[in-house]
């Protein structure tokens, strides 16, 4: 019993000591913020890999997601006679939910896998000592960069997931569940409020913050040759997807929980 | 050392540094004159490396002091260990290059991220050093992933004497390189060191390197200095552990740790 108590106290010691050491990190980089050099262009090409080059991936699940959603709540609604309902449904849904929480997973698993994989490539090849010793602070140069263009990107990125995701909830609404294209679109915008939409973003902005702080920080802290990147990558991924589960739900308790 | 003699570039006293129960480095002290090279030779996993790294800033020491200069570093500040840094120069064993940036951008980084340098006078510079190494500029424009293990070698040694360092270190200069291009890397080395005046600590297992770009060698074992001295007097230094290295023999105070032993 005494080994199996001690077993879960040193789960939770070293899930503790873990988060510190994420806290740190994060605080680490983002002091840097304040001092010049700044590096803006750094920031701007992280912007365009994590952002316009997730557009596809984003954009191809954003519809599939609407489409199914407009599906799957016309089925349900039809029993309690509200199908009217199916277009407020999708984007209340998409806005505050699945616009942030898709796109972010897709985020990850793209863009939170590269990062781990090419800070950790750059650990176990001694490109970080070699930033240290050429007076570059690396994460000034390597981590930041990252960490800003998730928050400013994933916002716009989910501005385009719902529009999409709404789209595709039309088209099955309009084209397979035959609703007047007139009725869709004012169910859509009537009970649609701005909270709605800022929920979702502030979702998306700590999302994209989390999603480049797991890939950066596995891949700063990674050991051990391919073997310790490929680990890397996978902690990167699975730990930011946790995460965007998690904190969804917090910040929806703090917006909407009574 | 009396008090008209200059501090030594480099000074390590009681240097200690573990990785969990391995202890690496055990009371290690060591000096380094101004524009000495100085080889320091050792077995695989003696903490050559692991020296480098605590004189450098990248490990922390556990206990121990290193000056640079007479001054005290263990301990500095971020900011003042940034500026510390600019004193060193430091060349990889695998390189290290930048695989995002072009092979010029690699020599300059140090020029443009480090020192603010406008980036036409630091690719002007880095060319330069291309140049010196033997490359010329149309290598500048390539990415590292192009370039031989040779090349490679040689554009990390351009970036490590890029900014002039007042000290570089040199991690494994020749391994992995074929015979003829590790005598054009010490050759090299030797050049460089030479026209700029540098103090120069090498780390390595190959003793005709040692012998090439050597003022001075030093070897280490279990964590401490076992014998240093002149580069012209190790053959007959009487030391077991020197002797057994240098001549490359299984039999001798060394032990190499095998699963059969």
């Amino acid at each position: 019993m005494l080994t199996f108590l001690s077993a879960i106290g040193a789960v939770f010691l070293g899930f503790l000591a873990a988060t510190g050491r994420i806290v740190m990190f994060a605080g680490l980089a983002l002091a840097t913020a304040f001092t010049p050099p700044f590096y803006l262009r750094a920031v701007l090409r992280e912007m365009v890999t994590i952002g316009y080059f997730s557009l596809p991936v984003v954009g191809l699940t954003a519809i599939f997601t609407g489409m199914v959603l407009a599906l799957q709540s016309h089925t349900g609604f039809a029993r309690f006679s509200a199908e009217g309902a199916v277009a407020t449904v999708v984007v209340l849904s998409v806005t505050r939910e699945l616009g942030p929480v898709i796109a972010a997973l897709m985020v990850a698993g793209r863009v939170g896998a590269a990062m781990a994989a090419e800070i950790g490539t750059m650990r176990v090849t001694d490109q970080i000592d070699a930033l240290t010793t050429l007076s570059t602070d690396p994460l000034r140069y390597l981590v930041l960069p990252r960490l800003l263009a998730g928050i400013i990107t994933m916002p716009m990125l989910v501005v385009v997931a719902d529009i999409i995701g709404v789209f595709g909830g039309y088209l099955v609404g309009v084209y397979k569940l035959d609703f007047n294209p007139q009725t869709y679109l004012d169910g859509t915008r009537q009970h649609l409020e701005t909270t709605d939409v800022v929920s979702g973003l502030v979702k998306a902005a700590v999302f994209g913050f989390m999603i480049a702080l797991m890939g950066c920080y596995h891949g700063y802290y990674s050991r051990g040759g391919a073997q310790g990147v490929g680990q890397a990558t996978t902690y990167a991924v699975v730990s930011a997807s946790v995460l965007i589960l998690v904190v969804d739900y917090l910040i929806t308790a703090a917006f909407f929980g009574r | 050392m009396t008090n008209a003699d200059p501090a030594p570039k480099i000074s390590v006293r009681g240097l200690r540094k573990s990785f969990g129960r391995n202890r690496v480095l055990d009371g290690l002290e060591i000096d380094c004159d101004s524009r000495e090279s100085l080889v320091i030779i050792g077995g695989s996993g003696t903490g050559k490396s692991v020296l480098i790294k605590c004189i450098l800033g990248l490990l922390h020491p556990e206990a121990g002091s290193i000056c640079i200069d007479g001054v005290e570093t263990v301990g500095l500040r971020r900011a003042d260990r940034e500026r510390l840094l600019q004193k060193f120069g430091m060349l990889f064993q695998g390189g290290a290059l930048f695989d995002s940036l072009s092979v010029w951008e690699n020599v300059a980084f140090g020029l443009i991220q480090g020192r603010s340098m406008e980036r036409q006078t630091a690719k002007e510079i880095a060319l330069a050093k291309l140049a010196a190494v033997g490359l010329g500029p149309e290598v500048g424009e390539l990415r590292p992933a192009e370039l031989s293990g040779g090349m490679q070698k040689r554009v990390a040694l351009a970036r490590a004497i890029a900014a002039e360092p007042e000290i570089i270190f040199f991690d494994e200069p020749t391994t992995g390189l074929d015979p003829i291009m590790a005598d054009v890397i010490n050759d090299l080395i030797v050049k460089c060191v030479r026209e700029v005046g540098t103090t120069a600590v090498s780390i390595t297992h190959d003793m005709v390197s040692a012998r090439k770009i050597a003022d001075r060698i030093a070897m280490l074992h279990e964590g401490r200095i076992v014998w240093h001295g002149p580069t012209e007097e190790i053959a007959r230094s009487g030391n077991p552990f020197v002797d057994q290295f240098i001549n490359g023999r299984a039999e001798g105070p060394i032990r190499m740790e095998t699963r059969a032993a």
